[in-house]
């Protein structure tokens, strides 16, 4: 465990092959760094809510055999099944569903609710300040922790020091990333709300009952972020320029802060945006598990309950806020290291 | 990073390794036998229900009377066949995409590339989620889900993975003889991932472990009446008050499952890292070396008897001793690894910390340099110019804040000051647009550019010695001559002594005072400007050096071969490890 790696999806990103599709087009050459990036971004924007758009639009003309039928149900009867088949659209051809799913979108009408007979964007503008709530907060709290932990191990271990710490670090966060988040919700539930007593197991009802939640929501990024931070601290605490400012005789703080810390931010950043997206996916056990009202248990209602609307809609949300998270890390990543702006620029 | 894992090295057991593979096989082994055994305690329903553990159910039972400790150990099938079969379906899958593309036409392949991105940024969960949507709940429902959803990072993964190998002469080499494209990965493509692949597969494993059981936790994955850790725990959770010793069971198993794997995946990329298994030593420490008999009280440097040590103890630094007068411009010439950069950086104070430093003495004026000096001090009596300018300086920090920064944290100067004395330095040594460069990012300089400015800035606290480590070396010839007019014209006019190292005798021979000749860690011979440029030296070696240089080869000095009994070195035993040496010490051009 000396080495962390973080061979899973986050680090898909990461490095860029030399030949992947990342440099800017001739036409953006002329432009301001920032307009270029801002072009291109736009671009991958763009292709990101198309993607989502079609997939979620795919979902009900892709269900095996009759989607009517599998929402109507075995004993439904023939009335029942044309009403819903009418409902969805599903008499029209594919395309003019499609066209119509778009409209819909553009104009915020997101559709009925089968089980609750509303629409759903109400069902969504109930639930998602909740998931919101959980999920800004987790990421706050991800961000201060894991970030300062990880720079303060990969110093104090800095060339192979402090073997232990190096180990034991390793040990720790490697764990907290092989248990799922539910067993650690399950376990913080048994021990503070059952064992303990002195936090609530479910529910939004107190402020109090917002605490498990976000714990278990927040130690497996924490400890994946820390992990890749300590990673770069060790190897932006080699580079060339640090041992230049160290030539300088800078003061500890000034050396990390100012000459480590922004440079091991643009791969941690990258990666941090896709583990705060993923908190996103983790938000919906988490909810299942504290009964929190938010859209991660809306969804599961919705998928037992083959409510088509309401999974359309909460993906396409989930969705959206993964890619405003992705933007903003983006964005960050531009002011923070001005070369990422460059595109095809590589950090040689 | 490609070339590295190339080369031959030991596969490394790591104990997390060991652990791992042995936890897994004691999974795989609990998988195997439990449902042989213990199906009908997990399954037969019972009038015990919801007992507490006793003798007969030693965690207790469900809602039906099944055994809870049964129950956990028969899942161990279930999950481990789902999670494998989940791993196989992603990782196929990903390699085929992932590979395949490097075969297609360049349009096709961006589309794709561009889409697999975008796909990735959405967190995979979702994506299952989607999916369970689509085909229902159930077991294998929820294998199709995860896979499908882990295919476009693995994809990525492999997709960058094979662009770097795609890109090494003998793939480029195999198009263009028309081998056909399923053949260029099956014998190119793949044996060269395997490596990195095999540590992937291990993590996916890991985490589709936890996702399908996360999917199977809330409901949509393993139906009544199967059962895997994610439902045992889903049950649970249910009589969480009255029955807490249900949820324990599954939590281990699930815990031991994913830590296993999560500790193989580690453990096989460390054992696969090249760069592991490397060792700290003691910081630099003064010893009772006795004093060489070049002592040399007058002068401004003086080092006696210097000695660097890796952590092993293996010399790297062999009893090096110089003296630096005022004004004097001393060179310090050798191939690489001949400690010349050890020794510079020894003075200077900033060799990696794992190297131990030893010396009779070492100071610079009455500034002992074998003990903790004042870093105000030490900063602006020895000015430092490095090997790479495109390195040395920080990318994320503009120009003016990086060349000003000794002044303005040890000068105590203002912002303000700091930059029009740098911007009027920039513009003495006919930098273009020095306020400009000032607010500039280090990538949009030339390295010739940098390096002017990085010699210019050591000049502003007028320090006592210039210490440049090669500094012409990443430079363009035409860009060399430049930086070394500035240095000979900063010792004409301000009289700042200099060590200037250089594997090139030619360089050295136009700049230098006294110039070193050092050898495996030690110095072979001593010579004057004049000597070196009058072609009077003695050492097989220096000769050898002299007649590499062609500008000096031009003035009739006979060509020397090189014989390796020429001249003695200590021996170097093979043990001596590469990675410590400090970057400068790379193989020269």
């Amino acid at each position: 465990m000396t080495e962390p790696t973080m061979l899973n999806r986050e680090s898909a990103l990461f490095s860029n092959p030399p030949g992947a599709p990342k440099s800017p087009r001739g036409g953006l050459r002329n432009l301001s760094p920032w307009a270029s990036y801002g072009l291109r971004r736009a671009g991958g924007v763009l292709l990101s809510v198309i993607l989502l758009v079609v997939v979620t639009f795919f979902m009900v003309p892709l269900i095996p055999g009759d989607p009517a039928v599998a929402v109507a149900g075995a004993d439904a009867t023939t009335e029942q099944i044309e009403a819903i088949r009418e409902s969805l659209g599903l008499n029209q051809p594919l395309h003019l569903q499609f066209i119509q799913y778009v409209g819909n979108l553009f104009t915020g009408n997101l559709g009925e609710s089968f089980a609750y007979s509303t629409s759903v964007s109400s069902i969504i503008a109930t639930k998602l300040p909740f998931t919101a709530e959980l999920a800004l907060l987790g990421i706050i709290v991800t961000l201060l922790l894991s970030i300062p932990a990880g720079m303060v191990v990969g110093i104090l271990t800095r060339g192979g020091r402090r073997k232990w710490l190096d180990v034991s670090f390793g040990m720790l966060t490697g764990f907290f990333q092989a248990v799922p988040q539910y067993v650690i919700a399950t376990m913080l539930v048994v021990v503070f709300a059952i064992v303990l007593k002195v936090l609530p197991a479910a529910g939004a009802a107190t402020l109090t009952s917002l605490i498990l939640p976000v714990v278990g929501l927040s130690i497996a990024p924490i400890c994946s972020i820390a992990r890749v931070v300590r990673r770069e601290t060790s190897t932006v605490l080699e580079q060339d320029y640090l041992r230049t400012a160290r030539g300088w005789r800078l003061p500890p703080l000034r050396l990390y802060a100012r000459h480590a810390l922004p440079n091991l931010m643009t791969t941690t950043l990258t990666l941090a945006g896709l583990i705060l997206a993923g908190m996103l996916g983790g938000a919906i056990i988490i909810e299942n598990v504290f009964n929190w009202p938010g859209l991660g248990k809306e969804i599961v209602t919705a998928i037992i309950n083959k409510d088509y609307p309401v999974i359309q809609g909460i993906i396409l949300v989930l969705g959206f806020l993964a890619i405003i998270l992705n933007l903003l890390v983006d964005v960050i990543l531009g002011i923070i290291d001005p070369r990422t702006l460059g595109g095809g620029k590589s950090d040689g | 990073m490609a070339e590295k894992t190339r080369t031959k090295r030991h596969f490394r057991w790591t104990t997390g390794l060991i652990i791992g593979i042995a936890l897994m096989t004691v999974m795989i082994l609990i998988g195997l036998l439990a449902p042989l055994f213990l199906t009908e305690a997990a399954e037969k329903l019972t009038a015990n229900a919801s007992q507490g553990p006793s003798s007969a159910h030693w965690l207790g039972t469900d809602d039906f009377g099944r055994d809870v400790l049964a129950r956990s150990l028969v899942a161990t099938r279930l999950t481990l066949v789902m999670t494998a079969a989940t791993t196989v379906i992603s990782v196929v899958g990903g390699v085929l995409i992932g590979t395949f593309i490097w075969l297609a036409p360049a349009k096709i392949r961006n589309a794709v590339l561009r889409v697999i991105d975008a796909a990735v940024a959405y967190p995979s969960l979702i994506f299952a989620l989607l999916i369970a949507a689509i085909l229902g709940q159930g077991a294998w429902s929820a294998v199709l889900a995860i896979a499908i959803a882990s295919i476009p990072a693995f994809a990525r993964l492999t997709a960058n993975m094979a662009a770097s190998i795609s890109q090494r002469n003998y793939v480029s080499t195999a198009r263009l003889l028309g081998v056909p494209g399923p053949r260029i990965i099956t014998r190119h493509l793949l044996p060269n991932m395997a490596e990195p692949l095999l540590v992937l597969t291990a993590t996916v494993f890991a985490t589709t472990l936890i996702e399908l059981s996360s999917l199977s936790f809330i409901g949509l994955g393993v139906q009544n009446p199967e059962y895997d850790f994610g439902r045992l725990l889903n049950e649970a959770l249910v009589n969480i008050y009255s029955q807490p010793l249900q949820a324990v069971m599954p939590s281990i198993m699930i815990t031991i499952a994913g830590l296993s794997a999560m500790l193989i995946g580690d453990g096989l990329a460390a054992a696969t890292d090249p760069r592991g298994g490397r060792k700290f030593g003691s910081v630099k420490a003064a010893s009772e070396l006795p004093a060489s008999m070049r002592a040399d009280r007058e002068a401004l440097v003086e080092v006696d008897n210097l000695t660097v040590l890796t952590p092993n103890g293996v010399p790297l630094v062999k009893g090096v001793s110089l003296s630096i007068h005022a004004g004097e411009v001393v060179g310090l010439v050798g191939e690489s690894g001949s400690g010349k950069s050890l020794t510079a950086m020894s003075i200077a104070g900033l060799l990696p910390e794992e190297l131990t430093v030893r010396a009779h003495s070492m100071r610079l004026g009455e500034l002992d340099l074998l003990k903790r000096n004042d870093p105000r001090t030490l900063a602006t009596s020895i000015g430092l110019v490095y090997q790479d300018p495109g390195t040395s300086f920080n990318p994320a920090l503009r120009i003016g804040s990086q060349l000003t920064e000794v002044s303005r944290i040890h000068l105590k100067q203002s912002g303000k000051t700091a930059f029009n004395r740098m911007v009027k330095a920039l513009a003495d040594i006919r930098i273009t647009q020095p306020e400009l460069r000032m607010k500039q990012h280090p990538h949009e300089l030339s390295g010739g550019m940098l390096q002017r400015a990085m010699i210019a800035s050591t000049l502003v606290t007028d320090p006592r010695l210039i210490i440049a480590d090669e500094p012409t070396t990443a430079l363009d010839v035409t860009v060399q001559a430049d930086v070394l007019r500035q240095f000979r014209t900063i010792n004409r006019e301000m009289g700042t002594a200099m060590l200037f190292i250089s594997h090139d005798i030619g360089v050295v021979q136009a700049l230098c005072d006294k110039v070193i000749v050092m050898n495996g860690g030690k110095i072979l011979e001593r010579l004057t400007g004049a000597q070196l440029a009058a072609g009077d030296v003695k050492h097989p070696y220096t000769k050898a050096l002299l007649a590499a240089t062609p500008s000096i080869a031009e003035r009739k000095t006979e060509l020397v071969a090189v014989r390796a009994e020429d001249f003695t070195f200590d021996e170097i035993s093979d043990d001596a490890p590469g990675p410590v040496q400090p970057e400068t010490e790379r193989l020269q051009p």
